[in-house]
C-alpha cells in the first residue's frame, strides 16, 4: 500500500573520483593472493575419495547409531548438546557483569564502559578452539575442557548484545521507582531486569545454536563431542562411518536452528 | 522490547476508557499476569538440563580448581613471547590472509546465482526456491572446520582445501543474508521493467542488481572478517594457515612461541575487522 509513495530511487547519479585507484588495488590484492597459492592441480586420488565419501553418505554405517559398548554417534551427540548447553549457561550468567560493565547507560563516565567493550571484542577475537587447546592443558582432555572453551568464548559475544539490550532499556519504570524512594538494586531488581530479560534470552539462544555447532568441532582438538569419532573416522577413512556422523550432525543443527527458532519467536 | 512494555501500560488506561461508552455487559479483558506454575516449570527444566549436562561432561569445579594452577603455569610460561618466533610466522599469516580472500571470493561469485535462485519474489514457482532453500541451509549446518576436514581427506593437505572449505561456508552465509535482501527491494522498478517486456535476465541486471550492489558488497565484507578467524584456526586439521603452528608450537611445550601466534592473529583480525567495518559503514 505504501509502495507507491516511498518509491523514490535513492542511487546518486555520482562517479567516485578515486574508482579506478580502488579498481586497480583490488587487481593488486587478487593477484597477490592467487600468485601465493601453490595450485598444483589435484591429487588423481581426489575423485575416488570424493565418490567414496559421496558413496558413504548415502549407505551410512547405520550399526554406528547405538553401539552397546558406548562411543557411538547417540552418545557422541549428547555430549555436544551437553558440552554446548553447560557451555551457554556458564556465557550466559558470567557475561551479565561484563554487559552492565560496557552499557554506556549504566556508568558515569564512557570511559569505564568503552574498557568494558574493549575486553568484551579481546575475548571474542579470541577462537574457542585455541581455548580449548589451552583448558586441555588445564583440565586435561574431554568434555569439560570444551564446556569451558565454549563457556568463556561465547562471553565476548553474549555480552556485547546484552549490553545493546541494557543501552535500550526504557527509563519510565526506572525514574518512577526512584521517585518511591526505591535503592539502584531495587531499580535494577524491578524495573531493568524485567525490560531486558526476554532480550537476553533470545540471544542467550541464539548462542546455543552457535554453540551447537563449536562443539561439534571441539572434538576435532580432544575436547570431547561428536568430533573426536569423525576424525578417527577420517583418518581410518572409513567413509561410511563420515556419512552417518555428518548425517547425524546435520540433523541435530537442524532440529536444534527449530525448536530454538520457535521458542525465540514466541519470547520476541 | 519497548513496544511490548508500552502496550502493557496502556492495556489499562484505554480499558478503562472504554468501558463507559461500551455498556455494562463488556468485560475488560486485562492481560493476566503468567502463571507462577509455568515459571517454576521451565526453571525446573532448565535445572535438570543442566544436571545432566554436567552429568554427561563430568564437568567439576573440584577439577577445575585443581586445574587451575596448571593454568597459571601455563600462562606463565607464555609470558613474555618470544618475538623472534615472529619472523617464521609472517609467511603462515600471509597464507591464512590469502585463503580467506579467495575463498570469499569463490563463495561470493557462486553466492550471487544461488541467492537469485533462493529468492521467492524473483523465480516462478516455489518448487524451485524451497528445495534451493533447504539445501542452503543444509550446507549451512556444517561447520567449517568439518567441512576443512573433508576436504583435508580428499584433496590432501595444503591451503586448497582450506580456501574450498570457506567457499562452502561464505556461499551459505552470503546466499543467505542476499536472498532474505532481494525479498525486501522495491518491487517498483521491476514492474516498470515488465510492463516495458523486459526478460527475466534484464530484470535481474538492471532492475535488482543496483538495488543489492551495496548490501551485497557488506555481506561479502562480512563474510570475509568471519573468514579471516577462520582461516586462523583451519590449520589445526592440516588445511593451511597460521593454524599449523599451533600444533607444532603446542607440541613442543614452547608456549612462549604459541602466544607469539595468538597475538600476531589478534592483531591482524582487530585490524582487519576495523577496516571492514568503517567500509561497510561507507556502503550504507
Amino acid at each position: 500500500m505504501m509502495k507507491n509513495e516511498t518509491s523514490v530511487i535513492r542511487r546518486k547519479p555520482r562517479k567516485n573520483p578515486l574508482r579506478w585507484v580502488i579498481v586497480l588495488l583490488l587487481i593488486l590484492v587478487y593477484a597477490w593472493a592467487l600468485a601465493g597459492v601453490p595450485f598444483t592441480g589435484f591429487k588423481e586420488t581426489a575423485g575416488q575419495i570424493m565418490k567414496a565419501i559421496v558413496a558413504g553418505i548415502f549407505s551410512p554405517d547405520w550399526d554406528f547409531v547405538y553401539l552397546p559398548e558406548g562411543e557411538d554417534l547417540l552418545r557422541g551427540l549428547l555430549d555436544t548438546l551437553a558440552i554446548s548447553v553447560l557451555g551457554t549457561v556458564i556465557s550466559a550468567v558470567l557475561c551479565i557483569p561484563f554487559a552492565f560493565w560496557s552499557a554506556r547507560n549504566m556508568s558515569r563516565f564512557r570511559g569505564i564502559s568503552g574498557a568494558g567493550k574493549m575486553v568484551l571484542s579481546f575475548i571474542r577475537t579470541f577462537p574457542e578452539i585455541i581455548m580449548a587447546l589451552l583448558f586441555i592443558k588445564a583440565v586435561g582432555p574431554g568434555s569439560f575442557a570444551g564446556v569451558l572453551a565454549l563457556g568463556l568464548h561465547s562471553i565476548g559475544m553474549l555480552g556485547k548484545l546484552f549490553a545493546d539490550e541494557v543501552e535500550n532499556i526504557d527509563y519510565g519504570p526506572s525514574e518512577a521507582l526512584l521517585a518511591s524512594g526505591a535503592t539502584r538494586m531495587q531499580q535494577l531488581w524491578f524495573a531493568v531486569l524485567p525490560q531486558v530479560l526476554p532480550g537476553f534470552l533470545n540471544y542467550t539462544l541464539y548462542r546455543f545454536e552457535i554453540n551447537v555447532r563449536s562443539a561439534t568441532i571441539l572434538g576435532v582438538i580432544g575436547a570431547g563431542g561428536i568430533g573426536t569419532p569423525l576424525i578417527f573416522a577420517l583418518s581410518t577413512r572409513n567413509w561410511p562411518r563420515v556419512g552417518i556422523i555428518l548425517l547425524g550432525i546435520i540433523v541435530m543443527i537442524t532440529i536444534i536452528d527449530l525448536i530454538s527458532g520457535y521458542i525465540r519467536k514466541k519470547l520476541v | 522490547m519497548k513496544g511490548q512494555s508500552g502496550a502493557s501500560l496502556h492495556q489499562p488506561l484505554t480499558g478503562a476508557g472504554k468501558e463507559p461508552g461500551s455498556g455494562p455487559g463488556q468485560v475488560v479483558h486485562r492481560p493476566k499476569p503468567p502463571g507462577r506454575t509455568k515459571h517454576l516449570l521451565t526453571l525446573v527444566i532448565i535445572l535438570l538440563l543442566l544436571w545432566a549436562s554436567a552429568k554427561q561432561t563430568d564437568a567439576s569445579f573440584s577439577e577445575l580448581i585443581e586445574g587451575f594452577p596448571n593454568m597459571l603455569d601455563l600462562l606463565k610460561d607464555m609470558f613474555p613471547p618470544r618475538w623472534t618466533y615472529f619472523d617464521n610466522i609472517v609467511q603462515g599469516m600471509l597464507e591464512t590472509i590469502r585463503m580467506a580472500l579467495i575463498g570469499t571470493t569463490i563463495g561470493a561469485i557462486i553466492a550471487i546465482p544461488v541467492s537469485i535462485i533462493c529468492a521467492g519474489n524473483l523465480m516462478p514457482s516455489r518448487w524451485i526456491y524451497y528445495p534451493a532453500r533447504f539445501v542452503l541451509n543444509l550446507i549451512r549446518t556444517v561447520p567449517d572446520l568439518l567441512l576443512a576436514a573433508l576436504f583435508v581427506a580428499v584433496f590432501g593437505l595444503g591451503p586448497i582445501p582450506g580456501i574450498l572449505a570457506l567457499a562452502v561456508f561464505s556461499v551459505g552465509l552470503i546466499a543467505k543474508l542476499t536472498y532474505e535482501t532481494l525479498e525486501t527491494i522495491d518491487q517498483g522498478p521491476l514492474e516498470a521493467m515488465t510492463a516495458v517486456g523486459m526478460n527475466r535476465i534484464q530484470l535481474i541486471v538492471y532492475g535488482v542488481v543496483p538495488q543489492l550492489a551495496a548490501q551485497f558488497t557488506s555481506y561479502v565484507l562480512y563474510a570475509f572478517e568471519i573468514n579471516v578467524r577462520a582461516a586462523a584456526i583451519l590449520g589445526l586439521v592440516g588445511a593451511g594457515g597460521i593454524g599449523l603452528y599451533y600444533e607444532a608450537t603446542l607440541g613442543f611445550l614452547e608456549y612462549d612461541k604459541t602466544s607469539v601466534i595468538i597475538l600476531f592473529t589478534l592483531v591482524i583480525v582487530l585490524i582487519i575487522d576495523y577496516v571492514s567495518t568503517k567500509l561497510r559503514e561507507k556502503l550504507l
